[in-house]
């Protein structure tokens, strides 16, 4: 039975963070050669955790399942990083930056760390500009900035529409450069199939080398998850459509609390689904929705070509509805009036679920090179994909899957509920609440790798210093082996007829409708039968071809389908526990007379925090939410 | 040090210097050809003898020899290391967008290579005393050569392909030297497609007037 | 739609390979090519064939896992896209469609159309990176950029590094790839001080690698699919010698 100590340091709020530090334990250069460490995942949060405590002298060894940690998907991540550098001065600072997060999560964040987080975003943009990111600049040579949705300042840094990949290579750039320094081990092509715990405590990770299919162990005196998300459950997302839940999701078997598992950001702005083959839904960045006007016609099918519909027939329905934001709403909002809109009818293009995102009014105003200079790139792929110029005809969006604020349970360490297991950046939950801002989910991986994680890690390692290298001939390497390849030698033996695709298809749908966007009682409780039922097929019925010692794609997708029909239930369980609508969490029983999300504090401000029970249902610990510096206000963006 | 002496970048940044003196020199040797114009043997036989014996010209004849055995050295080394960079090929002919004169410098070059050696056969050697012949009078030897068709059309092919190698080698080498940018490109453009017309359109001019008015 | 697939299937890294034909109908135009593929995977499993096995990942051109040699391209005929954002509609009906790996020493193939790209690794290593550690950095506005040179730096530097240039390249050479890094790095003071140190480490790799050497034929510059310039590689020679 776990208990929950979130650890927040005494104090007031801009206190806090300073304290711990100060009080923090440390461990000696000639100590810290001696330990190692485990970094899972090389995305925004993991290629910084590797490098800065590979800086530090630590002996890092790091994991990925792509050929090279430079293809994580934060490489994808298009608008922004936000940082509270105030150069517009238009009134930020950090406690804005806080504030507007913790609005942003519809407070259900943990005050001290969403701070902390602000506090730390400065130096995210000192970092990556000196080790040469290079972010949109002004004719006189300093930064600019633009803004986002869901705040009333311009804080967020850019480069052009693929800052996730500036970052994500300049984070590369500092791993490399710890390889050549032999003070990190790079393993790519591995995937991670189980954590083991020794005497309570994480010990190592046992993977698949993909080439080979050889099994491998790994020792650590800590291991650091910064796996990512779980939003391809849904199998259509704007996800990579490799990214998977599956070492987070074991690491919750072994004793790691998993925390809002419900709490899944639909990204208002991705191209719609075109067809039933598509595998995949590309973003368009919020920073569109800076100079691009949502809208659709006024008329229930109204089929004339966008151009053609003029002024007076079209409803931009969110500047009619949220007059003060207008088209830079939060993404929960934008996504649920789009769904609302397309649901009543007036969806436009040949499905008629999409919603135009017109960019005339901005091309008039500031020319098109100027637009062209922002979002070149996303026009361009757009066209890419559609066939359709955006800057003579509305873009078509529609929302999708996109981040997942919930995530493995971690206290103000970073540390999960298994001793020397952390998580960071979106494989754990704790900065964004219900819903996360844009442009904030970098610099939570950023900042959480590299500047708290590796203060967090050293407080936990100064206990270990007398520990030995953890030796992989023990009882739980051995059994954690067995375990993998048990399930392997499982997925392989059943030789059914449908491919693990067809199974990711089938859960993604069930997930889409009855734990996507809204969520009601009854179509939950029908969810969870309608996966257990799926999961049996699964099992009985799933044809994977090939060996396991070899190289063997279908076998890997076949393993991270079978965690995600096991993590979908969770997700539901926890829905349908959480009777109140909160950010992305949208239940159609709690709403307010004009259809904004209602949320219920009195019951509800807590994390939900899941602890897997075997095969009984898991357990849940309540992880009480106290707002101590911020009053908790009803959302309203009109 | 060894490095940089044996980097493929510093190979083929000695090419182009070596190259570009090459190229230097062609013009020269244009004009020097282009007396053979006049019917006066006398004027053209004056500049041959000039351009053999004045001992600052023998100071850049070594030069050229060795430019031509360094560009011709290095180009072969790094076509061979350029083969067995892919030592297994595509089934599919590369259909990239390319200049084809740029593909085929190995080739073009070494038909060059070819006829610099028949060049060398029929003057430079006998000026070397190597082959016989009169070093005082190529006046003559030019002449004898141009009316012979066969001769004036092998002349012809020699120099349009040595166009095609002019073409991309002037804009390669500006390349290779790190001398183009985005405002340059186009400039060195223009003058290497004056320049790989010019030159060997001036040669070819010679054998034509020959073979037609004497 | 209706295809005639040739693919080159190779089981591991030490076998002899050659061409499969696969006869592959209802392909829908909006198809991505990554998508037919796993089209043709998922028929071939369905008949109890062995699929074919490729790297893919994000679906949107930025990851740089997809890449394939498609009837003389690398990444297929059209400029400026990687092969997941190839769309099929740019094939003619019932044409046949030749799929191979990168080709190049360095890239041995690990299977069918998947090779190893970790030589790019080991050059990036050697010193594609500015040495300031975390904690070290000044205050971002310290540094001021004019905002041209940053700009080019930003077209630089959006290599994904997929391979292309070298699959392109008649000489396998990597000349485009390293050029990028080597200017993001040249165009920006931060880069400055490693600049000598960096494009000598980077340039000895690259030919330690295997890569052959650059002919200045421009095929890498027309198949990047981030559509980097031909320039950085003269940017590269710049700052190489004048690094001795």
């Amino acid at each position: 039975m776990i208990t929950l100590d979130s650890k927040i340091p005494e104090g007031p709020l801009e206190q806090k963070w300073k304290r711990y530090k100060a009080n923090a334990k440390l461990v000696s250069p000639a100590n810290k050669k001696k330990l190692d460490i485990i970094v899972v995942g090389t995305g925004i949060s993991g290629a910084p955790a590797a490098s800065a405590l590979g800086e530090l002298g630590y002996n890092v060894k790091v994991f990925c399942y792509q050929d090279t940690p430079r293809r994580a998907h934060s490489v994808a991540a298009q608008g922004g990083i936000n940082a509270a550098k105030n150069y517009k001065n238009d009134g930020d600072s950090v406690y804005h930056l806080f504030y507007d997060i913790i609005k942003g999560g519809d407070f259900r964040a943990r005050e001290a760390n969403v701070y902390r987080i602000a506090e730390v975003s400065n130096q995210i943009i000192d970092h990556f500009t000196a080790i040469g990111v290079p972010f949109a600049r002004e004719y006189g040579g300093s930064l600019t900035t633009r803004s986002f949705g869901g705040v009333q300042v311009s804080r967020t840094f850019y480069s052009r529409g693929q800052t996730g990949q500036q970052v994500l290579l300049g984070a590369y750039s500092s791993l490399v450069r710890q390889i050549k320094e032999g003070t990190v081990t790079m393993y790519p092509r591995r995937e991670m199939l189980d954590l083991v715990v020794i005497n309570g405590k994480a010990r190592g990770i046992v993977v698949r080398n993909l080439i080979t299919g050889k099994i491998e162990r790994h020792s650590a005196h800590a291991v650091v998850l910064a796996t990512g998300g779980y939003g391809t459950i849904y199998y259509l997302s704007t996800l990579a459509v490799n990214s998977n839940a599956s070492a987070a999701w074991n690491a919750y078997k072994r004793g790691a609390a998993f925390a809002n598992p419900s709490f899944v950001q639909i990204h208002p702005s991705s191209v719609p689904q075109m067809n039933e083959f598509q595998s995949k839904l590309t973003l368009m960045s919020e920073s569109l929705r800076n100079d691009g006007r949502v809208w659709v016609p006024k008329a229930k099918g109204d089929t004339r070509p966008p151009n053609d519909i003029p002024e007076e027939d079209r409803d931009y329905y969110l500047e009619r509805r949220y007059p003060t934001f207008g088209n830079l709403v939060p993404r929960d909002v934008a996504s649920r009036a789009a769904k609302e809109r397309c649901d009543a009818g007036y969806g436009v293009g040949p499905t008629g679920l999409a919603v135009n995102l017109d960019f005339r009014d901005a091309i008039k105003k500031q020319g098109k090179k100027a637009i062209e200079e922002k979002y070149g790139n996303l026009f361009e792929m757009y066209k890419d994909i559609t066939g359709i110029d955006s800057y003579t005809e509305p873009m078509r969006i529609y929302p999708a899957g996109h981040y997942t604020m919930g995530g493995l349970w971690v206290n103000y360490d970073l540390m999960t509920t298994v001793p020397g297991l952390f998580a960071v950046g979106e494989s754990n939950f704790s900065d964004h609440g219900a819903n996360r801002l844009g442009a904030s989910s970098l610099m939570q991986g950023a900042g959480d790798g590299y500047f708290i994680l590796p203060y967090t890690i050293s407080n936990y390692l100064a206990s270990e210093i007398k520990t030995p290298r953890i030796n992989t001939d023990t009882i739980e390497f051995q059994e954690a082996e067995a375990r993998s390849a048990e399930k392997i030698k499982r997925l392989l033996s059943i030789k059914g007829k449908q491919t693990a695709t067809t199974f990711h298809k089938k859960l993604g749908k069930i997930m889409w409708d009855h734990c996507g966007m809204t969520r009601n009682e009854k179509g939950l409780t029908e969810a969870i039968g309608l996966i257990r039922e799926l999961r049996e097929e699964f099992w009985k019925d799933l044809n994977v071809p090939g060996r396991a010692d070899e190289l063997n794609q279908e076998l890997e997708k076949a393993g991270r389908v079978a965690d995600f029909l096991e993590l979908g239930e969770l997700m539901i369980t926890d829905a349908l526990n959480r009777r109140e609508s909160c950010g992305a969490h949208f239940r159609e029983e709690s709403q307010t007379p004009d259809h904004e999300a209602l949320r219920n504090d009195d019951e509800y401000a807590y994390v939900a925090v899941w602890e897997y029970n075997g095969d009984q249902p898991p357990i849940l610990h309540k992880e009480e939410l106290k707002f101590e510096f911020v009053e908790l206000k009803q959302r309203s963006y009109k | 040090m060894n490095k940089i002496l044996f980097s493929a970048v510093s190979k083929k940044f000695v090419m182009a210097l070596a190259g570009l003196f090459l190229l230097l020199f062609l013009p020269v040797h244009l004009g020097i050809n282009l007396m053979l114009l006049k019917s006066d043997p006398e004027p053209f036989n004056t500049a041959a003898h000039f351009m053999a014996t004045f001992p600052l010209v023998k100071v850049v004849e070594i030069l050229l020899i060795l430019a031509i055995l360094v560009h011709v050295t290095y180009g072969i080394t790094l076509q061979i290391l350029n083969w067995c960079s892919r030592p297994v090929g595509y089934a599919v002919r590369n259909k990239s967008d390319t200049s084809a004169f740029s593909r085929f410098m190995i080739w073009t070059g070494g038909s060059v290579l070819i006829f610099l050696v028949i060049h060398f056969f029929n003057f430079y050697f006998i000026k070397l005393g190597i082959v016989e012949g009169d070093p005082e009078n190529f006046y003559a030897v030019a002449q004898q050569l141009f009316v012979i068709p066969s001769y004036a059309i092998l002349y012809w092919i020699c120099f349009l392909i040595l166009g095609f190698h002019l073409y991309h080698a002037l804009q390669s080498a500006f390349q290779t030297l790190g001398l183009s940018n985005e405002f340059w490109k186009p400039v060195i453009r223009v003058i290497s497609l004056i320049y790989a017309i010019v030159i060997p359109l001036g040669f070819a001019i010679i054998p034509f007037v020959i073979l037609l008015f004497k | 739609m209706k295809f005639k697939l040739k693919i080159w299937k190779q089981r591991d890294a030490h076998s002899r390979g050659s061409f499969v034909t696969y006869d592959l109908d209802g392909v829908a135009p909006e198809m991505s090519f990554i998508e037919m593929l796993t089209y043709l995977n998922e028929t071939l499993i369905g008949k109890g064939d062995e699929p074919v096995t490729f790297e893919h990942d994000c679906h949107e051109g930025i990851c740089g896992s997809c890449g394939m040699y498609i009837n003389g391209y690398p990444h297929g005929p059209v400029k400026g896209l990687t092969t997941c954002l190839l769309s099929m509609r740019y094939f003619k009906d019932g044409e046949t469609i030749v799929i191979e790996p990168w080709r190049a020493k360095p890239f041995p193939v690990i299977k069918d159309l998947m090779v190893d790209r970790t030589s790019f690794d080991k050059i990036q290593q050697a010193g594609g990176f500015i040495s300031i550690s975390v904690g070290a950095a000044p205050e971002a506005n310290a540094i001021p950029v004019r905002k041209h040179s940053s700009d080019l730096a930003f077209d630089a530097s959006v290599c994904i590094g997929c391979g292309a240039c070298v699959a392109a390249c008649k000489n396998a050479s990597a000349m485009l790839f390293v050029s990028a890094k080597i200017s993001q790095y040249a165009l920006l003071p931060q880069g400055r001080p490693e600049g000598k140190d960096r494009v000598r480490a980077m340039i000895a790799e690259m030919d330690k690698q295997g890569f052959g050497s650059c002919s200045n034929t421009g095929a890498c510059e027309a198949q990047c699919p981030k559509q980097i310039k031909l320039f950085n590689i003269a940017r590269l020679n710049r700052e190489y010698f004048k690094a001795y």
